[in-house]
């Protein structure tokens, strides 16, 4: 009874699946497969390479990149993009020095509730405080940037490519094949964007855009470089413990399982099949 | 199980002679993990993976309780607390990242877990119990990760609340206001972070519960085995403790590499990037996907396109993922080969990999855009998973011949000149 019933369940699925499947193929044959501009010009699959002090499972952040690049930031992206989860103080750890800390958190201007009064109020930021909100005015929403290797196919190669990766002109065949991904009016061509047509203008336009306290030459490869390498910290900034760690318990587990194994080993000894 | 020959537990030490007359738990845990529970001999690797699904569920508990204390579960604060306990909290990355790849661990072993019972037909009698208690098990898991994903409160924990809770709309009439009060609210909200956070706080213990009618139900009949032959004499067992201690025991440390190196080295590797976007109600992400242990289950609620008579497609695709799992339920009574191990099942165990190649399949195409061609796959991958369960396996198993079984578990292991001398002992 039981399976004549299961036997019928079955065959109803099927036909279901029989009958969409049988429309999908009329609609199929007579739509062609699915395409988009972005499928067949977009680089997000064929990212440029970056290579970091922090790849790989014996890496480790380079102090004076993260430095460079919290100045790019600082001078270059953070007038749209805000920086919420990071706190001023963790700066320590991102190659700026205790002073150098302090001094900025001073600058900046922190919405928070006064403990006296109870109102919200602004006042000078403390190493405590973690980055503020930004207002941007123009076309589109910058995301915030903390998590933001962690938050896109690609970690930091992919703002690495997303940076210098704008290109002047789109190439002529994507506009004759799909008018309709034209790059609009106060957007950029960026093959690298999802959707190719991205509202931040080019940020690393041209060199010397930030002069780096240690001397490098700033141009837009190593501007580029340097930020994305920051980034990473900034949404990862427990990545060399992580690692450290790591190592530390795999190498200790391999030594336990090891003797687990010769234990098991020893005592299936006298018997046979194994 | 208790055999004749299974050792009774006599404690040797007089405080546990005391103890164990006034609460018999030494004599509990003697029967059950020691020296008391006779095991057949013969039990491959495949059996393993109960015992390593109980250590995930408690890495899960354990590491999910800490991770409570600093966890806020209102959508001002979830995405943020989330991240405050990746930053601020000692060791709180290992935690979080330590329970999302936990999460993924304790899915791959179960998996393994169930398809070692159906390779070995271990859901025939006399342990329908067994399966049964399993499948509402895995049925829990499901909904205790879903609800877990949901509450970092990211965009897809938000965009997997709304599609999820959307499916029980499609169900005509009561639709819609179930999925109302599912959600408490027309979208996902204060009110359902709320109540998923409480229930996933709440699931796991009632999975221990279950794991622990699981197990006891285990204990009526013992352990099947590779064989499917049941224990005939002292010469097929051995005691729990130490030989399944010991073999369980060494396996604990594979799976904690394995797991370790995801947790340490690419502890976002089968997370989605969306997820570390907070919430975000008035954007819709481009694919909407969930965690990779759903996807075979993803795939199939996708590929009904059409409404059939009075079965809007929708309702169809619901209904189908549903009964992809419920089917299990079933399967000790849709199976009637008195056979149980498919070693010995030539027939069937041609359509067992067939199911596994189609399983692999349909988690492919779950993690994939609906679109074209891989939907037309996915229908085709779908159909045969309902076939195999529901068509194939009642009628092969009523025409198969099964091969020749080994006389008895020591045969098996020994050779016949061997048993025989064992048996003669
Ligand atoms: C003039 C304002 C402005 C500046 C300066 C700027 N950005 Fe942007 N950024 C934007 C806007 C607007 C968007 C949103 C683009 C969109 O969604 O089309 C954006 C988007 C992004 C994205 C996300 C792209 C995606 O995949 O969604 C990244 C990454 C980014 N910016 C990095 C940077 C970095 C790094 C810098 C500094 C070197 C920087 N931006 C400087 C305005 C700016
Ligand atoms: C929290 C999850 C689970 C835990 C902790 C668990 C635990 C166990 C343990 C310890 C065993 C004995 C050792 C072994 O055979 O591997 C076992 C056996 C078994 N489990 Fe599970 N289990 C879980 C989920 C499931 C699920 C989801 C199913 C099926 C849908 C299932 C079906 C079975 C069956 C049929 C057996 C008997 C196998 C045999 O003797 O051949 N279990 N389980």
């Amino acid at each position: 009874m039981i399976r004549i019933f299961s036997i019928l369940v079955g065959l109803f699925f099927t036909v279901a699946l029989a009958w969409s499947l049988l429309w999908d193929t009329v609609q199929l044959s007579k739509d062609g497969l699915p395409t988009s501009a972005a499928l067949e010009f977009g680089k997000a699959h064929d990212l440029k390479p970056l290579k970091l002090a922090s790849d790989g499972p014996f890496g480790k952040f380079d102090k004076k990149q993260l430095k460079r690049g919290f100045e790019v930031y600082a001078g270059v992206c953070a007038s749209c993009h805000s920086l919420q989860q990071v706190a001023y103080r963790s700066l320590v750890y991102a190659g700026l020095t205790e002073k150098e800390v302090k001094e900025l958190a001073a600058k900046a201007t922190i919405n928070a509730k006064d403990p006296l009064t109870g109102e919200m109020k602004d006042r000078p930021g403390l190493t405590a405080d973690k980055f503020p909100p930004v207002v941007f005015a123009g076309t589109g929403t910058p995301p915030d940037l903390s998590l933001i290797t962690k938050a896109r196919k690609g970690g930091a190669a992919y703002i690495y490519s997303l940076l210098i990766g704008y290109e002047t002109s789109q190439p002529a065949e994507l506009v004759k094949k799909f008018p309709d991904a034209k790059t609009p009016e106060g957007m950029f061509y960026n093959p690298y964007f999802a959707n190719l047509n991205i509202a931040m203008a080019p940020p690393l336009a041209s060199d010397d855009l930030v002069t780096y306290s240690d001397g490098t030459k700033a141009t837009k490869d190593q501007m580029a470089q340097d930020v994305s390498a920051f980034l990473v910290w900034a949404a990862e900034p427990e990545l060399e413990q992580r690692h450290q760690t790591g190592a530390w318990w795999i190498l200790f587990l391999i030594f336990a399982t090891t003797l687990a194994y010769m234990s098991y080993r020893n005592i299936w000894a006298e018997k046979k099949g194994h | 199980m208790s055999f004749p020959w299974s050792k009774e537990y006599k404690p040797s030490h007089p405080l546990m002679v005391w103890f164990d007359e006034r609460l018999p738990l030494p004599r509990l845990i003697y029967n059950a993990v020691g020296g008391g529970y006779e095991v057949p001999r013969n039990l491959n690797y495949f059996w393993n993976f109960g015992f390593l699904a109980g250590l995930c569920l408690v890495i899960q508990i354990v590491s999910g309780v800490i991770l409570a204390m600093h966890y806020g579960g209102d959508t001002s604060v979830a995405f943020n607390s989330t991240e405050h306990i990746m930053r601020d909290v000692n060791w709180g990355w290992m935690l979080r990242y330590g329970h999302a790849n936990g999460a993924a661990a304790f899915f791959a072993v179960v998996y393994l877990h169930i398809f070692r019972g159906f390779y070995y037909g271990s859901y025939k009698a006399p342990r329908e119990m067994i399966w049964l208690s399993g499948v509402v098990i895995f049925l829990l898991m499901m909904a205790t990760a879903f609800m877990g994903y949901v509450l970092p409160w990211g965009q897809m924990s938000y965009w997997a609340a709304q599609v999820i809770t959307g499916l029980f709309s499609a169900f005509p009439l009561i639709g819609d206001p179930l999925k109302e009060w599912l959600l408490g609210g027309f979208a996902p909200g204060n009110a359902t972070l709320n109540r998923f956070f409480s229930l996933h706080f709440l699931l796991p213990f009632v999975i221990l519960g279950v794991v622990i009618l699981h197990i006891w139900s285990l204990h009526i009949p013992g352990s099947s085995n590779p064989t499917g032959v049941e224990v005939k004499s002292k010469s097929d067992t051995v005691p729990f403790y130490p030989y399944y201690v010991g073999k369980d025991g060494w396996t604990i440390g594979l799976l904690m590499i394995v797991y370790s190196v995801f947790l340490f080295y690419m502890p976002n590797a089968l997370g989605d990037p969306e997820n570390y976007i907070p919430a975000n109600p008035m954007q819709t992400p481009a694919h909407i996907v969930p965690e990779w242990y759903f996807w075979p289950f993803y795939a199939i609620l996708r590929s009904f396109t059409q409404d059939l008579l009075f079965f809007e497609a929708r309702l169809l695709g619901v209904l189908a993922m549903f009964a992809a799992i419920l089917v299990w339920f079933f399967l000790p009574w849709l199976d009637k080969s008195p056979v149980r191990s498919a070693s010995y099942r030539p027939l069937y165990r041609k359509f067992f990999w067939v199911l596994v190649i189609d399983v692999l399949i349909l988690g492919y195409l779950g993690k994939l855009p609906a679109e074209q061609p891989y939907v037309l796959v996915s229908q085709l991958a779908t159909m045969y998973y309902f076939l195999h369960f529901l068509v194939i396996v009642p009628i092969v198993s009523s025409i198969e011949r099964p091969d020749p079984l080994p006389f008895s578990i020591t045969e098996s292991v020994l050779g016949h000149d061997g048993a025989a001398k064992l048996t003669k002992d």
